[in-house]
């Protein structure tokens, strides 16, 4: 069969004289071969002569997936002698030449093909790219001698609660599953962090904000548990907690305030990400947030709680679109709904089905029937294909408490008015109950609510399987929404499938996915990797779990506790691993991706946490919670290159000081200071942001008039917190890195201080300008010369690597 | 943005420099550094994800010397009429005014002519001859002509969508789809950066004889690359690259003050903690503080002398195009690997005749004199130059104007490597469809690759498990238009 594979591939034919020419060479080169093959075998034996247990999952799949599913895999079009590797029963199938004899490499044309010593015979071919290192071959090798064990993929196999073996008291079970693996190392884990840098990672993790200097003192006077969990429950519940979780929601959500395409017009669905926030306050169950994001709009329920969900169904409404003059609809109707695909998938599943769009998958089980059959799913959703899309008056969440409260005012007056005989008294209840009638008319005119994006239902369009996904064929069949085919299958009985029997298919217990993929990314955000390294991948060609059975109990748990964010979070958070010193230098040098997590890890803060982290260090944060998206400073040519030379005008007052993440998302050309920190651009689903070190980073930090001013706010701050500079010093320290500077570091900024002094006391205008960058009048009582000479300071303090990293 | 990519595999004089550098800090970093800088090029490569082994596009690397070592991508955004410019259409004229064919236009996409009569629609300008070579170009052009020996026409382009935001993004990434990294960033990825004090990738864009339509940043964004290898817009009128100045009232001295403490304080702290990052993040600040100096003098064309600034057709750093070619030539002189200049102003849906005129004017000159000055610099050899939009525009009549077009396009080459004095490909007789040598915009993309020594097979990143390239599943290197 391979031999057959072979020559298809060089699409030879040989005529009869050349074949006996090769007859004879080939005796010559069998002999050849032969002794080739002893040769390697001995060379196998002895870089072999540790044997390790293989596991088909750790070492062998990933093997097979990268160098022989391209050709050996799901994609039915490319596969390459009707030969697949990705299933048991193919690989194991009883043939001429077995693929795997159990035991016997010698005797398995697997393996026999991977280590080849003629290059024409060998796998994967000459000409393709990936080639494999010896070391692979050894590993299949050693698989197939122990037996050649199967597993199916990890990631499609619903988790299990792993058993905690020798469960030891006061260890958290994330603890037990990283020191199990730990303690088999070299190894050991590092020292709990200091209580000053634990309070400030923290804060910086739950609720995106530098700690305040006295929660810092207090805490490191009292480091005891009980004050660490009640620590952690306060900032649970804080507001900014939501903030904080909507962030990297918005980045898979692909939310943005701009349609995308070409003018890219600005449009609003900030309510959507208010909603966000909003949610993760509540600590609403994670498997209830995914179906008010997908169906929202079907769903039954309270009047004023359906109005939060079709805000929340907006999600669907994220793509971009295009109003493009010549633009044609069908084409863009086919673009959104493959954009819906890529991206659900994307967010919910960790996967990357949009690759099925024109072939199967090459690497995953999805077929591209697969692909049309998930679109077919979001083919209810009114919109058009081009044009500037439509937007539904939805009220705000102040609207919707205020509301809620007349009502509930409402009914209690009501129940009040049946037991009342007296007329007097009836009728000033009866004037209260008119007066909050009023109220409500008025909180309830949709007039007066803002606009957002909504998904609402109409008559499902057809869709059908484009071949090459082309929107022009017709020829390809119909599709009904179905969920892939090997993921299972939905029990509906014969009516046209929904977005919510989708909804629910994703967050039931038996998808195995979901939990997992949504575990994983928190994880993320409190350790600064995934458990599973592929935030958005995990399927074959994802990494395999650093701690399986540890991401396993995570899922689990969180599935078992009603998809409780919260909970997880607090588990997390506690956990020793949370607590560790993120300087452990053994770990760092033999284990530098922290893969065996003996430490924590030291990672730069996002974008919007860069800034608002400046803004709180000054004192300038306004932290008011959602609304309109927000203008502050930007370089005024920044938009120019818009159709008709895009004219940002910037807002006044507070609005400048609110956090990044409500920063107006223009996905052409979003925030200079956000890129430069590695914001996407929100066109597609993005669940990890890389994290760059750049020079553009320093002219931010250094030069943007968000930053400059926030240098002078902090420097008022700090004068007006003490008169002498050795205790200013002191403060500076705390209020930007939670600590006390050292000598060495109180040196360095008081040689600043007396340079800066003497340039801005012989220089007052330039000491004018300086501190009255930005728009907030500087503090008149201070000498201009005092205050630039600190505000410098305070620019070389927010500019540490220190202040915009979380330790 | 950032200076170097893993491609600097030799210790340059960047290198060199840097160490210079490094020996004022602490011997302990200097050490860690200095590992990850020989084994990674100079500047932005975060050490940390060096240690995490970042992908290096070695592999990409061919034993073929490369011609071009840096790219002047003049895109031409909006798509200029074909017809107009490189590809005369005799049969177009006999045509003008009837019925154009069915059998060209059933079936396939159109985007404003949707629906409407379609009518053949003759050349509105006549071609000459030009140059040892006689090459044809339309008498529109004035300047271009002069370089006639030394540019490749290529007849042939076709793209894969139909309307401008698409069209550019697969002009530029080879996909339609957002999110993939934009053609100057995979050379960066692929060759590093040659340049001490300026980003590798800078965009520069100018506007003016057509509708200005809109480019997005996504034109030259990393996309799933590490952000260093990013496109760095380059402002010809205000500060030419974003917070390049100091803050009001702040010397370059005060400046200087501020990032010497902050150095010094990231140096106790590198001294203390094992993070390869802040070492990074130290040598980050001093290219920052470089770039400061450099700018200024680069954007500052009162230097130049005057028969230069008469060869552009420009009084300085202006903002118009010629302006943007002189500064593009700087910049390549620079060491910046892939300098692309946007002109923003061929979509000519009505009135072409005067339109074309009117863009032409702004370009003709500057794409000329760039070339001609290149060339007397002895740097033409070395530096690639592409003249190219997104797509072309229809041989039916949009009423005095053309629709956009992809199924046939013309663009230029020249330098890099490249045949002067060349043409290729053939559309057919109404210019509707590339006849002979058809080539796509992959084909293009691994053409330029090739030219500056990569094999765009192997310039692969591996990203959510699949090695993308920036030739997707295609494109062959049209090896007939190499030197």
């Amino acid at each position: 069969m391979l031999k057959t594979e072979r020559l298809t591939r060089k699409g030879m034919t040989l005529p009869a004289q050349q074949t006996r020419t090769m007859r004879k060479l080939s005796f010559a080169m069998t002999c050849l071969r032969l002794w080739l093959f002893v040769l390697t075998f001995a060379l196998v034996e002895e870089s072999f002569s540790e044997v390790k247990q293989v596991q088909f999952n750790r070492d062998v799949r990933p093997i097979l997936s990268n160098h022989c599913f391209a050709c050996h895999g799901p994609d039915e079009k490319q596969r390459k002698a009707k030969l697949r590797l990705d299933l048991k029963e193919s690989l194991f199938e009883k043939r001429k030449n077995v693929l795997v004899a159990i035991g016997k490499p010698g005797a398995s044309e697997l393996f026999l093909r991977l280590s080849h010593s003629d290059p024409e015979e060998r796998m994967p071919p000459e000409d393709f790219p990936k080639q494999l290192k010896m070391s692979q071959v050894n590993s299949i090798k050693a698989w197939i001698e122990q037996g050649a064990p199967w597993e199916d993929h990890w990631s499609y196999t619903p988790p299990r609660m792993p058993s905690l073996t020798e469960k030891k008291k006061n260890l958290s079970p994330i603890d037990h599953f990283i020191l199990k693996r730990l303690n088999k190392s070299e190894l050991s884990p590092a020292l709990p962090t200091d209580s000053r840098t634990l309070v400030r990672r923290l804060h910086l993790d739950l609720i995106g904000l530098p700690p305040a200097p006295s929660v810092v003192e207090a805490f490191a006077t009292n480091p005891s548990h009980q004050a660490f969990t009640k620590l952690v429950d306060k900032l649970l519940g804080s507001p900014h907690f939501g903030e904080r979780l909507a962030l990297p929601w918005l980045d898979l959500a692909r939310y943005a305030d701009s349609v995308g395409y070409q003018k890219d017009r600005l449009r609003d669905c900030w309510l959507y990400r208010d909603y966000l926030i909003r949610a993760f306050n509540e600590n609403k169950p994670y498997d209830q947030f995914v179906i008010e994001q997908l169906a929202g709009d079907l769903l039954e329920g309270d009047p004023l709680e359906k109005r939060s969900w079709l805000i929340a169904s907006g999600l669907n409404r994220m793509n971009q679109t295009t109003s493009e003059g010549g633009a044609q609809s069908k084409e863009y109707v086919a673009k959104y709904a493959a954009d819906r695909v890529r991206n659900t998938a994307a967010i919910f599943l960790g996967s990357t089905m949009g690759c099925a769009e024109c072939h199967d998958h090459k690497y995953d089980p999805f077929t591209t029937k697969d692909f049309y059959a998930f679109a077919a799913f979001f083919a209810d959703i009114k919109e058009r294909g081009v044009g500037y899309p439509e937007h539904t008056a939805m009220p705000t969440y102040a609207h919707l408490d205020e509301w809620a409260d007349l009502q509930n005012q409402m009914t209690a007056l009501q129940v009040q008015v049946k037991d009342i005989v007296l007329a007097d008294e009836k009728k000033v209840l009866d004037e209260k109950i008119n007066a909050i009638k009023d109220r409500i008319a008025k909180v309830a005119d949709p007039k007066k609510w803002p606009k957002t994006l909504v998904s609402l239902r109409s008559t499902p369009r057809t869709v059908r399987m484009l071949p090459r996904g082309n929107w022009l064929d017709e020829s390809g069949p119909i599709m009904s929404p179905a969920v892939p085919t090997f993921l299972g299958k939905l029990d509906i009985g014969k009516r046209r499938a929904t977005r919510l029997d989708l909804a629910r298919w994703i967050v039931s217990r038996e998808n195995p996915l979901t939990a997992r993929v949504f575990v994983n990314r928190i994880w993320k955000q409190f350790f600064g990797k995934g458990l599973a390294r592929n935030l958005d991948d995990l399927g074959a060609q994802g990494e395999r779990p650093t701690h399986p059975k540890l991401l396993d109990w995570l899922a689990v748990e969180f599935m078992e506790n009603d998809w409780d964010i919260k909970r997880l979070i607090r588990q997390i958070v506690t956990s020793e691993a949370y607590r560790r010193s993120s300087n452990h230098p053994a770990s760092t040098k033999l284990d530098p991706e922290n893969r065996l997590l003996a430490r924590q890890g030291a990672f730069r803060l996002e974008a919007e946490l860069i800034r608002d982290n400046a803004l709180a260090i000054s004192g300038l944060l306004v932290p008011k919670i959602g609304g309109r998206s927000v203008k502050p400073y930007q370089p005024s040519n920044y938009w120019y290159r818009l159709y008709n030379s895009g004219k940002y005008v910037q807002d006044k007052g507070e609005e400048l000081y609110r956090r990044g993440i409500y920063t107006l998302w223009r996905r052409s050309f979003w925030h200079p200071s956000l890129q430069a920190f590695d914001a996407p651009a929100r066109e597609e689903c993005v669940a990890e942001r890389p994290i760059s070190n750049t020079p553009q980073q320093a002219l931010v930090l250094l030069n943007d008039p968000t930053y400059v001013e926030s240098a002078r706010l902090f420097a008022e701050r700090i004068l007006a917190s003490h008169t002498q500079d050795f205790t200013r010093f002191e403060l500076a320290f705390r209020f930007a890195l939670a600590r006390s500077p050292n000598n060495e570091e109180r040196l360095i900024l008081q040689k600043l201080l007396a340079k800066e002094r003497s340039v801005y006391s012989e220089n007052k205008k330039a000491a004018l300008a300086l501190i009255n960058t930005g728009e907030k009048p500087h503090n008149k009582t201070i000498d201009p010369a005092e205050l630039a000479a600190w505000t410098s300071v305070a620019r070389a303090i927010l500019n540490l690597h220190e202040t915009i990293t979380r330790n | 943005m950032d200076f170097s990519g893993p491609g600097d595999s030799q210790p340059s004089r960047n290198h060199h420099k840097e160490l210079i550098f490094m020996q004022t800090l602490d011997s302990n970093i200097c050490r860690r550094s200095f590992l990850g800088q020989t084994a990674a090029g100079l500047g932005g490569v975060a050490l940390n994800s060096l240690l995490q082994a970042e992908q290096s596009p070695t592999q990409a690397l061919m034993s073929l010397a490369p011609k071009a070592k840096r790219v002047i991508f003049l895109y031409m955004a909006g798509g200029p009429s074909h017809l107009e410019s490189f590809d005369y259409k005799p049969m177009l004229e006999k045509m003008n005014g009837q019925a154009m064919p069915d059998s060209f236009t059933k079936g396939q996409p159109i985007a404003q002519l949707q629906g409407k009569k379609l009518t053949c629609r003759g050349p509105y300008f006549k071609f000459s001859r030009h140059g040892e070579s006689g090459q044809q170009i339309s008498d529109v052009f004035k300047h271009i002509p002069k370089v006639a020996d030394d540019i490749c026409i290529i007849r042939s382009m076709h793209t894969e969508a139909i309307n401008h935001d698409p069209a550019h993004t697969f002009m530029n990434t080879g996909t339609a789809i957002s999110g993939r990294p934009a053609m100057g960033s995979w050379f960066l990825y692929g060759l590093g950066s040659e340049s001490q004090d300026l980003p590798g990738f800078l965009v520069l864009t100018s506007t003016g004889g057509g509708q200005n339509q809109p480019i997005a940043s996504r034109q030259w964004h990393n996309g799933f690359l590490p952000g260093r290898l990013q496109g760095s817009q380059f402002h010809s009128t205000g500060d030419p690259v974003l917070y390049v100045r100091n803050p009001e009232g702040v010397s370059e001295k005060s400046q200087r003050d501020v990032i010497d403490a902050t150095q010094a304080l990231n140096k106790i702290r590198a001294s203390r903690l094992e993070d390869p990052e802040i070492a990074t993040r130290i040598s980050q600040y001093e290219l920052a503080f470089r770039m400061q100096a450099s700018v200024p003098e680069l954007v500052d064309l009162s230097k130049e002398p005057k028969q230069i600034l008469d060869l552009y057709g420009t009084k300085g750093a202006d903002g118009s195009f010629a302006g943007n070619c002189l500064l593009a030539r700087r910049l390549a002189e620079r060491g910046v690997r892939f300098i692309q200049l946007y002109h923003r102003g061929w979509d000519h849906h009505s009135n072409i005749e005067k339109g074309m005129q009117a863009t032409t004017k702004l370009v003709d000159q500057g794409s000329s004199a760039l070339i001609q000055d290149l060339k007397q610099r002895g740097m033409l050899d070395e530096t690639l130059v592409v003249w190219a939009g997104e797509f072309g525009r229809t041989p039916m009549a949009q009423g005095s104007g053309r629709d956009h077009h992809m199924k046939a396009f013309s663009i230029w080459m020249a330098g890099g490597g490249v045949k002067g004095g060349v043409t290729y490909g053939e559309t057919d007789e109404f210019g509707y469809n590339p006849a002979v040598n058809k080539m796509s915009v992959h084909d293009l993309h691994a053409t330029m690759l090739s030219l500056a020594g990569m094999e765009h097979e192997k310039l692969t990143y591996r990203y959510r498990g699949r090695d993308f390239r920036l030739t997707d599943v295609k494109g062959k290197v049209v090896r007939e238009i190499l030197v």
